[in-house]
Protein backbone atom coordinates (compact mmCIF):
# COMPACT_ATOMS: atom_id res chain seq x y z
CA UNK A 1 0.00 0.00 0.00
CA UNK A 2 1.41 3.19 -0.93
CA UNK A 3 1.85 6.12 1.79
CA UNK A 4 0.95 8.42 -0.63
CA UNK A 5 -2.15 10.48 -0.41
CA UNK A 6 -3.79 8.20 2.39
CA UNK A 7 -6.46 9.95 4.47
CA UNK A 8 -5.97 13.45 3.91
CA UNK A 9 -6.61 13.89 -0.28
CA UNK A 10 -5.97 17.80 0.50
CA UNK A 11 -3.15 18.01 2.49
CA UNK A 12 -0.84 17.67 -0.51
CA UNK A 13 -2.47 20.16 -2.70
CA UNK A 14 -2.80 22.43 -0.19
CA UNK A 15 0.96 22.22 0.92
CA UNK A 16 1.61 22.84 -2.95
CA UNK A 17 -0.78 25.48 -3.00
CA UNK A 18 0.74 27.39 0.28
CA UNK A 19 4.22 27.08 -1.73
CA UNK A 20 2.64 29.23 -4.41
CA UNK A 21 1.33 31.60 -2.52
CA UNK A 22 4.10 32.15 -0.28
CA UNK A 23 6.52 32.72 -3.56
CA UNK A 24 3.68 34.93 -5.47
CA UNK A 25 4.27 37.26 -1.95
CA UNK A 26 8.00 37.24 -2.47
CA UNK A 27 7.84 37.86 -5.99
CA UNK A 28 5.42 40.61 -5.87
CA UNK A 29 7.85 42.91 -3.49
CA UNK A 30 10.69 42.50 -6.10
CA UNK A 31 7.93 42.98 -8.87
CA UNK A 32 7.27 46.15 -7.66
CA UNK A 33 10.89 47.58 -7.06
CA UNK A 34 12.19 46.33 -10.25
CA UNK A 35 8.58 48.45 -12.05
CA UNK A 36 9.65 51.35 -10.07
CA UNK A 37 13.54 51.02 -11.54
CA UNK A 38 12.40 50.66 -15.05
CA UNK A 39 10.27 53.38 -14.81
CA UNK A 40 12.51 55.95 -13.22
CA UNK A 41 15.46 54.15 -16.31
CA UNK A 42 13.09 54.95 -18.73
CA UNK A 43 12.17 58.33 -17.65
CA UNK A 44 15.88 59.48 -16.70
CA UNK A 45 17.35 58.11 -19.94
CA UNK A 46 18.55 60.48 -21.97
CA UNK A 47 18.87 63.34 -18.76
CA UNK A 48 21.45 61.23 -16.46
CA UNK A 49 24.85 62.45 -17.86
CA UNK A 50 28.03 64.05 -16.83
CA UNK A 51 26.61 67.00 -17.68
CA UNK A 52 24.32 66.51 -14.85
CA UNK A 53 26.33 65.47 -12.41
CA UNK A 54 28.75 68.32 -12.70
CA UNK A 55 25.83 71.25 -12.57
CA UNK A 56 23.99 73.10 -10.52
CA UNK A 57 20.30 73.13 -10.40
CA UNK A 58 18.86 75.47 -12.63
CA UNK A 59 15.58 77.64 -12.40
CA UNK A 60 15.40 78.54 -16.42
CA UNK A 61 16.04 75.40 -18.39
CA UNK A 62 15.68 71.46 -16.88
CA UNK A 63 18.47 70.85 -19.57
CA UNK A 64 20.91 73.00 -17.35
CA UNK A 65 19.84 71.62 -14.32
CA UNK A 66 22.25 69.27 -12.13
CA UNK A 67 22.57 67.38 -9.05
CA UNK A 68 26.23 68.99 -8.24
CA UNK A 69 25.19 71.06 -4.70
CA UNK A 70 22.75 67.69 -4.01
CA UNK A 71 25.32 65.24 -4.57
CA UNK A 72 28.52 67.23 -2.30
CA UNK A 73 25.94 68.05 0.01
CA UNK A 74 24.87 64.82 0.52
CA UNK A 75 28.23 63.52 0.82
CA UNK A 76 29.51 66.41 3.43
CA UNK A 77 26.10 65.25 5.18
CA UNK A 78 26.51 61.83 6.07
CA UNK A 79 30.35 61.91 6.41
CA UNK A 80 29.94 64.44 9.19
CA UNK A 81 27.00 61.83 10.55
CA UNK A 82 28.82 59.38 10.81
CA UNK A 83 31.71 61.23 12.41
CA UNK A 84 29.07 61.91 14.95
CA UNK A 85 27.43 58.75 14.90
CA UNK A 86 30.21 55.99 15.49
CA UNK A 87 31.96 57.45 18.68
CA UNK A 88 28.73 57.57 20.62
CA UNK A 89 27.12 55.08 18.97
CA UNK A 90 29.78 52.41 19.86
CA UNK A 91 30.89 54.14 23.62
CA UNK A 92 27.08 53.79 24.11
CA UNK A 93 26.86 50.01 22.65
CA UNK A 94 30.44 49.41 24.85
CA UNK A 95 28.65 51.08 28.03
CA UNK A 96 25.39 49.21 27.92
CA UNK A 97 26.53 45.54 27.13
CA UNK A 98 30.32 45.41 29.14
CA UNK A 99 29.91 48.51 31.80
CA UNK A 100 26.55 48.43 33.21
CA UNK A 101 25.32 45.81 35.01
CA UNK A 102 21.93 44.11 34.64
CA UNK A 103 20.00 46.65 36.44
CA UNK A 104 16.79 48.71 36.21
CA UNK A 105 18.73 51.96 34.92
CA UNK A 106 20.34 49.37 32.58
CA UNK A 107 16.77 48.33 31.30
CA UNK A 108 15.71 51.66 31.69
CA UNK A 109 18.12 52.63 29.36
CA UNK A 110 17.91 50.07 26.92
CA UNK A 111 13.88 50.60 26.30
CA UNK A 112 14.15 53.96 25.04
CA UNK A 113 17.08 52.86 22.92
CA UNK A 114 14.71 50.45 21.18
CA UNK A 115 11.69 52.46 21.33
CA UNK A 116 14.23 56.22 19.86
CA UNK A 117 14.40 53.52 16.92
CA UNK A 118 11.04 53.96 16.11
CA UNK A 119 10.07 57.16 16.31
CA UNK A 120 9.33 58.96 12.92
CA UNK A 121 11.88 61.13 11.63
CA UNK A 122 9.96 64.68 11.48
CA UNK A 123 9.64 64.39 15.16
CA UNK A 124 13.65 64.04 15.03
CA UNK A 125 13.60 67.22 12.09
CA UNK A 126 11.59 69.41 14.80
CA UNK A 127 13.81 68.45 17.93
CA UNK A 128 16.14 69.42 15.39
CA UNK A 129 14.97 72.50 14.25
CA UNK A 130 14.38 74.12 18.28
CA UNK A 131 17.66 72.43 19.59
CA UNK A 132 20.41 72.76 16.92
CA UNK A 133 19.24 75.29 14.27
CA UNK A 134 17.35 77.77 16.79
CA UNK A 135 18.92 76.90 20.36
CA UNK A 136 22.01 76.05 19.61
CA UNK A 137 21.89 79.20 16.46
CA UNK A 138 23.52 77.04 14.04
CA UNK A 139 21.30 78.22 11.33
CA UNK A 140 20.09 75.47 8.49
CA UNK A 141 23.72 74.66 7.52
CA UNK A 142 25.00 71.15 6.91
CA UNK A 143 26.17 70.97 10.85
CA UNK A 144 22.75 71.38 12.18
CA UNK A 145 21.08 69.07 9.23
CA UNK A 146 24.04 66.44 10.36
CA UNK A 147 23.59 66.69 13.89
CA UNK A 148 19.97 65.91 13.41
CA UNK A 149 20.39 63.02 11.40
CA UNK A 150 22.86 61.72 13.95
CA UNK A 151 19.77 61.86 16.48
CA UNK A 152 17.91 59.84 13.64
CA UNK A 153 19.94 57.35 13.17
CA UNK A 154 22.30 56.62 16.43
CA UNK A 155 19.68 53.58 17.75
CA UNK A 156 20.35 52.01 15.20
CA UNK A 157 24.10 52.39 15.65
CA UNK A 158 23.95 51.53 19.24
CA UNK A 159 21.41 48.29 18.56
CA UNK A 160 24.08 46.94 15.90
CA UNK A 161 26.90 47.52 17.64
CA UNK A 162 25.44 45.93 20.97
CA UNK A 163 24.36 42.99 18.91
CA UNK A 164 28.01 42.99 17.64
CA UNK A 165 29.33 42.93 21.30
CA UNK A 166 26.58 40.14 22.38
CA UNK A 167 28.04 37.98 19.66
CA UNK A 168 31.65 37.69 21.23
CA UNK A 169 31.98 34.91 22.89
CA UNK A 170 32.23 34.80 26.81
CA UNK A 171 35.61 32.83 26.76
CA UNK A 172 36.70 35.25 24.87
CA UNK A 173 36.56 37.95 27.87
CA UNK A 174 37.18 35.11 30.26
CA UNK A 175 40.76 34.26 28.51
CA UNK A 176 41.68 37.60 28.64
CA UNK A 177 40.39 38.83 32.13
CA UNK A 178 42.70 35.86 33.21
CA UNK A 179 45.76 36.80 31.18
CA UNK A 180 45.55 39.57 33.76
CA UNK A 181 43.87 42.35 31.16
CA UNK A 182 41.82 44.97 32.57
CA UNK A 183 38.53 46.05 31.57
CA UNK A 184 39.45 48.45 29.20
CA UNK A 185 42.23 46.66 27.58
CA UNK A 186 39.72 43.46 26.85
CA UNK A 187 37.35 45.59 24.98
CA UNK A 188 39.73 47.72 22.98
CA UNK A 189 42.20 44.90 22.17
CA UNK A 190 39.72 42.28 22.12
CA UNK A 191 36.24 42.73 21.77
CA UNK A 192 35.71 45.82 19.25
CA UNK A 193 38.36 43.97 17.07
CA UNK A 194 35.63 40.58 17.19
CA UNK A 195 32.93 42.99 16.92
CA UNK A 196 33.95 45.54 14.14
CA UNK A 197 32.72 43.86 11.22
CA UNK A 198 28.82 43.98 12.75
CA UNK A 199 29.01 47.67 14.37
CA UNK A 200 30.59 48.62 10.48
CA UNK A 201 27.36 46.83 9.20
CA UNK A 202 25.04 48.83 11.44
CA UNK A 203 26.83 51.88 10.60
CA UNK A 204 26.39 51.46 6.65
CA UNK A 205 23.23 50.53 6.86
CA UNK A 206 22.07 53.26 9.09
CA UNK A 207 24.31 55.86 7.10
CA UNK A 208 22.08 54.59 3.99
CA UNK A 209 19.31 55.73 5.76
CA UNK A 210 20.42 59.12 6.92
CA UNK A 211 21.10 59.44 3.25
CA UNK A 212 17.99 58.60 2.01
CA UNK A 213 16.09 61.17 4.81
CA UNK A 214 14.22 64.31 3.46
CA UNK A 215 11.89 64.62 5.85
CA UNK A 216 14.52 65.87 9.30
CA UNK A 217 15.98 67.84 6.78
CA UNK A 218 12.64 69.57 5.51
CA UNK A 219 11.85 70.12 8.80
CA UNK A 220 14.86 71.89 10.20
CA UNK A 221 14.59 74.48 6.92
CA UNK A 222 17.43 73.23 4.66
CA UNK A 223 17.50 74.92 0.99
CA UNK A 224 15.88 73.54 -1.60
CA UNK A 225 17.86 75.23 -4.29
CA UNK A 226 21.43 75.99 -3.83
CA UNK A 227 23.52 77.73 -6.58
CA UNK A 228 27.32 76.96 -4.78
CA UNK A 229 28.77 74.57 -2.47
CA UNK A 230 29.44 74.61 1.49
CA UNK A 231 32.26 75.55 2.47
CA UNK A 232 32.25 75.82 6.21
CA UNK A 233 29.98 73.66 8.64
CA UNK A 234 27.24 76.17 9.09
CA UNK A 235 26.89 77.06 5.39
CA UNK A 236 23.35 76.27 3.66
CA UNK A 237 22.85 73.05 1.65
CA UNK A 238 20.83 70.83 -0.26
CA UNK A 239 20.89 67.14 0.29
CA UNK A 240 20.10 64.50 -2.49
CA UNK A 241 16.28 63.70 -1.34
CA UNK A 242 15.35 67.26 -0.47
CA UNK A 243 16.99 68.08 -4.35
CA UNK A 244 14.75 65.65 -5.51
CA UNK A 245 11.24 66.69 -3.42
CA UNK A 246 11.93 70.07 -5.10
CA UNK A 247 12.02 69.17 -8.06
CA UNK A 248 9.36 66.78 -7.79
CA UNK A 249 7.51 69.82 -6.63
CA UNK A 250 8.05 72.19 -9.85
CA UNK A 251 5.36 73.06 -12.26
CA UNK A 252 7.70 72.24 -15.28
CA UNK A 253 7.19 68.46 -16.01
CA UNK A 254 10.75 68.21 -17.58
CA UNK A 255 11.73 68.86 -13.49
CA UNK A 256 8.87 66.54 -12.28
CA UNK A 257 9.33 63.22 -14.08
CA UNK A 258 13.34 63.60 -16.25
CA UNK A 259 15.36 65.26 -13.70
CA UNK A 260 13.73 64.01 -10.83
CA UNK A 261 13.91 60.26 -12.41
CA UNK A 262 18.14 61.48 -12.88
CA UNK A 263 18.30 62.44 -9.42
CA UNK A 264 16.85 59.13 -8.09
CA UNK A 265 18.84 57.11 -10.04
CA UNK A 266 21.91 58.73 -8.65
CA UNK A 267 20.41 58.77 -5.23
CA UNK A 268 19.55 54.73 -6.00
CA UNK A 269 23.25 53.96 -7.11
CA UNK A 270 24.60 55.72 -4.19
CA UNK A 271 23.03 53.49 -1.61
CA UNK A 272 23.72 50.36 -3.33
CA UNK A 273 27.09 50.97 -3.44
CA UNK A 274 26.61 51.58 0.45
CA UNK A 275 24.73 48.57 1.15
CA UNK A 276 27.26 46.13 -1.21
CA UNK A 277 30.06 47.36 1.03
CA UNK A 278 28.44 46.36 4.58
CA UNK A 279 27.39 42.93 2.39
CA UNK A 280 30.79 42.30 1.13
CA UNK A 281 32.40 43.01 5.25
CA UNK A 282 29.64 40.51 6.66
CA UNK A 283 31.06 38.11 4.55
CA UNK A 284 34.52 38.69 4.25
CA UNK A 285 34.74 38.80 7.85
CA UNK A 286 32.28 36.52 8.83
CA UNK A 287 34.20 34.11 6.54
CA UNK A 288 37.58 34.85 8.84
CA UNK A 289 35.91 34.64 12.23
CA UNK A 290 34.19 31.69 13.29
CA UNK A 291 34.54 30.50 16.81
CA UNK B 1 35.04 14.22 23.03
CA UNK B 2 35.72 11.58 25.56
CA UNK B 3 33.37 10.35 27.81
CA UNK B 4 34.97 10.65 31.24
CA UNK B 5 36.16 7.13 31.92
CA UNK B 6 35.87 5.60 34.86
CA UNK B 7 37.97 2.92 36.46
CA UNK B 8 36.94 -0.43 35.92
CA UNK B 9 37.47 -2.16 38.64
CA UNK B 10 39.36 -1.05 41.90
CA UNK B 11 41.95 -3.93 41.19
CA UNK B 12 43.25 -1.15 37.71
CA UNK B 13 44.08 1.71 40.39
CA UNK B 14 45.01 -0.36 43.54
CA UNK B 15 47.14 -3.14 42.15
CA UNK B 16 49.79 -0.81 40.95
CA UNK B 17 52.13 0.50 43.60
CA UNK B 18 52.45 3.94 41.46
CA UNK B 19 50.79 5.85 39.15
CA UNK B 20 53.58 5.52 36.59
CA UNK B 21 52.56 1.92 35.24
CA UNK B 22 48.64 2.82 35.10
CA UNK B 23 47.94 1.23 31.53
CA UNK B 24 47.05 4.08 29.99
CA UNK B 25 50.38 6.02 29.64
CA UNK B 26 51.67 5.79 26.22
CA UNK B 27 54.86 8.39 26.81
CA UNK B 28 58.46 9.02 26.62
CA UNK B 29 58.33 11.22 30.08
CA UNK B 30 59.90 9.72 33.03
CA UNK B 31 57.11 9.50 35.83
CA UNK B 32 59.56 7.31 38.23
CA UNK B 33 59.90 10.50 40.40
CA UNK B 34 56.96 10.69 42.81
CA UNK B 35 56.25 13.85 45.13
CA UNK B 36 56.29 12.34 48.81
CA UNK B 37 57.29 15.07 50.83
CA UNK B 38 54.06 17.34 50.03
CA UNK B 39 53.50 18.66 53.75
CA UNK B 40 57.08 19.92 53.67
CA UNK B 41 57.11 21.32 50.72
CA UNK B 42 55.80 25.31 51.01
CA UNK B 43 52.73 25.64 50.75
CA UNK B 44 52.04 28.33 47.86
CA UNK B 45 47.83 28.48 48.11
CA UNK B 46 46.46 28.17 51.16
CA UNK B 47 42.49 28.51 51.31
CA UNK B 48 40.82 28.82 54.93
CA UNK B 49 37.27 28.24 55.95
CA UNK B 50 36.40 29.16 52.47
CA UNK B 51 32.78 29.65 51.58
CA UNK B 52 31.38 30.57 48.27
CA UNK B 53 27.76 31.73 47.21
CA UNK B 54 26.04 32.75 43.99
CA UNK B 55 23.67 35.04 45.41
CA UNK B 56 21.62 32.87 47.55
CA UNK B 57 23.17 29.86 46.50
CA UNK B 58 25.64 28.35 49.20
CA UNK B 59 28.06 26.63 46.72
CA UNK B 60 30.64 26.31 48.76
CA UNK B 61 30.96 25.21 52.52
CA UNK B 62 33.98 25.50 54.79
CA UNK B 63 36.76 24.31 52.21
CA UNK B 64 39.87 24.46 53.87
CA UNK B 65 43.44 23.19 51.34
CA UNK B 66 46.85 23.66 51.22
CA UNK B 67 48.61 23.65 48.01
CA UNK B 68 52.02 22.60 48.09
CA UNK B 69 54.62 24.55 45.54
CA UNK B 70 55.68 22.82 42.76
CA UNK B 71 53.07 19.82 43.13
CA UNK B 72 50.52 19.12 40.89
CA UNK B 73 47.02 19.46 43.18
CA UNK B 74 44.00 17.42 41.19
CA UNK B 75 40.27 18.75 41.97
CA UNK B 76 38.04 15.87 41.74
CA UNK B 77 34.51 14.97 42.41
CA UNK B 78 30.66 14.41 40.41
CA UNK B 79 29.58 17.18 38.25
CA UNK B 80 28.16 19.95 40.02
CA UNK B 81 30.42 19.29 43.29
CA UNK B 82 31.83 22.92 42.81
CA UNK B 83 35.05 22.22 42.31
CA UNK B 84 35.22 24.39 39.44
CA UNK B 85 34.16 27.20 41.41
CA UNK B 86 36.72 26.36 43.85
CA UNK B 87 39.26 26.69 41.44
CA UNK B 88 37.61 29.88 39.78
CA UNK B 89 38.20 31.43 43.43
CA UNK B 90 42.13 31.27 43.22
CA UNK B 91 42.08 33.74 40.29
CA UNK B 92 39.16 35.50 41.35
CA UNK B 93 37.50 34.56 38.01
CA UNK B 94 34.27 34.47 39.53
CA UNK B 95 34.21 38.52 40.36
CA UNK B 96 33.24 38.52 36.61
CA UNK B 97 29.73 36.75 37.58
CA UNK B 98 27.22 38.99 39.49
CA UNK B 99 25.98 38.33 42.67
CA UNK B 100 28.55 35.78 44.15
CA UNK B 101 30.21 36.18 47.51
CA UNK B 102 33.04 34.55 49.47
CA UNK B 103 33.74 34.44 53.09
CA UNK B 104 37.33 33.04 54.15
CA UNK B 105 40.49 33.64 53.19
CA UNK B 106 42.74 31.96 50.01
CA UNK B 107 46.39 32.74 50.41
CA UNK B 108 49.16 32.96 47.64
CA UNK B 109 52.45 33.21 49.58
CA UNK B 110 50.68 34.33 52.98
CA UNK B 111 48.49 37.18 51.35
CA UNK B 112 44.74 37.15 51.53
CA UNK B 113 43.60 37.98 47.55
CA UNK B 114 40.61 38.60 48.83
CA UNK B 115 41.57 41.58 50.95
CA UNK B 116 40.10 44.80 49.88
CA UNK B 117 43.78 46.34 48.37
CA UNK B 118 44.14 43.22 45.88
CA UNK B 119 45.21 44.26 42.64
CA UNK B 120 42.94 41.48 40.88
CA UNK B 121 45.07 42.42 37.57
CA UNK B 122 48.42 41.52 38.82
CA UNK B 123 46.72 38.49 40.73
CA UNK B 124 45.64 37.15 37.63
CA UNK B 125 49.11 37.30 35.69
CA UNK B 126 50.42 35.62 39.01
CA UNK B 127 47.60 32.97 38.61
CA UNK B 128 47.47 31.62 35.17
CA UNK B 129 43.99 30.08 33.44
CA UNK B 130 43.58 27.23 31.03
CA UNK B 131 39.88 26.69 30.43
CA UNK B 132 38.23 23.38 29.72
CA UNK B 133 37.33 24.34 25.91
CA UNK B 134 40.28 26.07 24.44
CA UNK B 135 39.35 29.39 23.67
CA UNK B 136 42.06 31.18 21.78
CA UNK B 137 41.96 34.66 20.64
CA UNK B 138 41.08 35.06 16.89
CA UNK B 139 44.02 36.20 15.88
CA UNK B 140 47.64 34.82 14.60
CA UNK B 141 49.43 32.61 16.77
CA UNK B 142 52.06 35.33 17.64
CA UNK B 143 49.86 37.52 19.16
CA UNK B 144 47.65 34.82 21.17
CA UNK B 145 51.07 34.38 23.23
CA UNK B 146 52.10 37.74 23.14
CA UNK B 147 48.72 39.17 24.24
CA UNK B 148 49.83 38.40 27.91
CA UNK B 149 52.76 39.91 28.07
CA UNK B 150 51.44 42.97 26.20
CA UNK B 151 48.67 44.23 28.15
CA UNK B 152 51.80 43.99 31.22
CA UNK B 153 53.21 46.72 29.08
CA UNK B 154 56.13 44.85 27.08
CA UNK B 155 56.32 46.52 24.25
CA UNK B 156 59.56 45.73 22.86
CA UNK B 157 59.45 43.05 19.72
CA UNK B 158 62.92 41.51 20.38
CA UNK B 159 61.33 40.73 23.89
CA UNK B 160 57.98 39.40 22.94
CA UNK B 161 59.75 37.45 20.40
CA UNK B 162 61.80 35.79 23.16
CA UNK B 163 58.83 35.34 25.09
CA UNK B 164 56.87 33.26 22.75
CA UNK B 165 59.39 31.53 21.31
CA UNK B 166 60.17 30.21 24.81
CA UNK B 167 56.12 29.87 25.90
CA UNK B 168 55.74 28.08 22.97
CA UNK B 169 58.48 25.52 23.27
CA UNK B 170 57.64 24.89 27.04
CA UNK B 171 54.05 23.94 25.59
CA UNK B 172 55.76 21.62 23.06
CA UNK B 173 54.00 23.23 20.30
CA UNK B 174 57.26 25.33 19.18
CA UNK B 175 57.94 22.80 16.35
CA UNK B 176 54.43 22.59 14.88
CA UNK B 177 53.89 26.02 14.38
CA UNK B 178 57.62 28.02 14.45
CA UNK B 179 57.30 28.24 10.42
CA UNK B 180 53.58 29.90 10.61
CA UNK B 181 53.30 32.41 14.03
CA UNK B 182 51.51 34.55 11.57
CA UNK B 183 48.70 32.01 10.82
CA UNK B 184 45.26 32.17 13.06
CA UNK B 185 44.71 30.34 15.97
CA UNK B 186 41.79 29.24 15.04
CA UNK B 187 43.42 26.85 12.09
CA UNK B 188 44.86 24.68 14.30
CA UNK B 189 43.47 21.71 15.44
CA UNK B 190 41.70 20.80 19.20
CA UNK B 191 44.58 19.99 20.51
CA UNK B 192 47.28 22.38 19.35
CA UNK B 193 44.38 25.23 20.64
CA UNK B 194 45.02 23.92 23.87
CA UNK B 195 48.56 23.33 24.03
CA UNK B 196 48.43 27.49 22.61
CA UNK B 197 46.11 28.12 25.49
CA UNK B 198 48.42 27.04 27.76
CA UNK B 199 51.54 28.79 26.30
CA UNK B 200 49.21 31.70 26.27
CA UNK B 201 48.87 31.54 30.02
CA UNK B 202 52.66 30.98 30.55
CA UNK B 203 53.85 34.43 29.01
CA UNK B 204 52.99 36.58 31.58
CA UNK B 205 54.98 34.26 33.77
CA UNK B 206 52.88 33.10 36.52
CA UNK B 207 53.72 31.23 39.58
CA UNK B 208 50.22 29.51 39.91
CA UNK B 209 48.51 27.11 36.81
CA UNK B 210 45.11 26.33 37.23
CA UNK B 211 43.43 24.04 35.19
CA UNK B 212 39.96 23.70 34.16
CA UNK B 213 39.28 20.04 32.79
CA UNK B 214 42.36 21.28 30.30
CA UNK B 215 41.72 17.86 28.05
CA UNK B 216 37.99 16.90 28.42
CA UNK B 217 37.52 17.95 25.03
CA UNK B 218 40.35 16.54 23.39
CA UNK B 219 41.27 12.89 22.30
CA UNK B 220 43.16 10.26 23.83
CA UNK B 221 46.51 11.12 21.82
CA UNK B 222 46.22 14.89 22.32
CA UNK B 223 45.29 14.10 26.22
CA UNK B 224 48.25 12.26 26.90
CA UNK B 225 50.49 15.18 24.87
CA UNK B 226 48.79 17.95 27.45
CA UNK B 227 49.33 15.37 30.45
CA UNK B 228 52.97 14.93 29.55
CA UNK B 229 52.90 18.76 29.72
CA UNK B 230 51.20 19.05 32.94
CA UNK B 231 54.37 16.86 34.31
CA UNK B 232 56.79 18.74 32.81
CA UNK B 233 55.60 22.35 34.10
CA UNK B 234 55.72 21.38 37.68
CA UNK B 235 58.92 21.99 38.02
CA UNK B 236 58.47 25.58 37.55
CA UNK B 237 54.81 26.11 38.80
CA UNK B 238 52.50 24.97 40.86
CA UNK B 239 49.61 23.04 38.90
CA UNK B 240 46.10 23.05 40.10
CA UNK B 241 43.55 20.71 37.83
CA UNK B 242 40.10 20.16 37.81
CA UNK B 243 39.40 16.68 36.13
CA UNK B 244 36.43 14.52 35.23
CA UNK B 245 38.66 11.65 35.17
CA UNK B 246 39.95 10.18 37.89
CA UNK B 247 42.92 8.10 35.82
CA UNK B 248 43.79 11.53 34.72
CA UNK B 249 44.17 12.68 38.38
CA UNK B 250 45.65 9.73 39.16
CA UNK B 251 48.63 10.02 36.53
CA UNK B 252 49.30 13.63 36.61
CA UNK B 253 48.71 14.55 40.09
CA UNK B 254 50.90 14.80 43.63
CA UNK B 255 47.84 15.51 45.42
CA UNK B 256 43.91 14.89 45.07
CA UNK B 257 41.39 16.76 47.07
CA UNK B 258 37.83 15.05 46.19
CA UNK B 259 34.63 17.13 46.32
CA UNK B 260 31.39 16.56 46.96
CA UNK B 261 28.10 18.51 46.74
CA UNK B 262 30.62 21.58 48.02
CA UNK B 263 32.57 20.28 50.58
CA UNK B 264 35.85 19.07 50.40
CA UNK B 265 35.31 15.32 51.89
CA UNK B 266 39.03 14.58 51.38
CA UNK B 267 42.64 15.75 50.50
CA UNK B 268 46.03 13.76 50.45
CA UNK B 269 48.66 12.32 48.19
CA UNK B 270 47.38 10.74 45.05
CA UNK B 271 48.21 7.47 46.14
CA UNK B 272 46.96 7.46 48.91
CA UNK B 273 43.51 9.07 48.18
CA UNK B 274 43.62 6.53 45.45
CA UNK B 275 44.78 3.16 47.59
CA UNK B 276 43.82 3.94 50.27
CA UNK B 277 40.75 6.24 50.77
CA UNK B 278 39.63 7.55 54.35
CA UNK B 279 36.33 8.40 53.48
CA UNK B 280 33.44 6.14 51.96
CA UNK B 281 32.40 8.80 49.60
CA UNK B 282 35.66 8.86 48.22
CA UNK B 283 35.99 5.28 47.92
CA UNK B 284 32.56 5.03 46.28
CA UNK B 285 33.22 7.49 43.79
CA UNK B 286 36.83 6.16 42.73
CA UNK B 287 35.48 2.77 41.99
CA UNK B 288 32.63 4.19 40.02
CA UNK B 289 29.73 3.58 42.25
CA UNK B 290 28.32 7.05 41.91
CA UNK B 291 29.50 10.04 40.07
Amino acid sequence: MSLAGRGRPYAKAASAAFAYVCALCAFASVAVLLILIGQMLRFAWGWLDFQFLTSFDSQLSAHRAGVKAALVGSVYLIALTALFTVPVGVGAAVYLEEYAARSRWRGFVQTNIANLAGVPSIVYGILGLGLFVRGMHLGAGVLAGALTLSLVVLPVVILASQEALRAVPNTIRQASFALGATKWQTIWHQLLPAALPGIMTGVILAISRALGEAAPLVAIGAAGFVMFLPAGVNDKFTALPLQIYNWTENANEEFQFHVAAAGIIVLLVMLICLNAVAVYLRYRFGKRIRW
Amino acid sequence: MTPPSKPQSMTELTAEPKPRTLPLRRTTVDHSRVVDDLLDRPQKVVARDVNFFYGEHHALHDVSLSIPQNCVTALIGPSGCCKSTFLRCINRMNDMIEGTRLSGQILLDDVDIYRPRTDVVELRKRVGMVFQKSNPFPKSIYENVAYGPKVAGIRQRSQLDEIVEKCLRRAALWEEVADRLAASALQLSGGQQQRLCIARALATDPDVLLMDEPASALDPKSTARIEDLIFELKDSYTIVIVTHTMKQAARVSDQTAFFYEGRLVEVGATTDVFTKPRQRQTEDYITGRFG
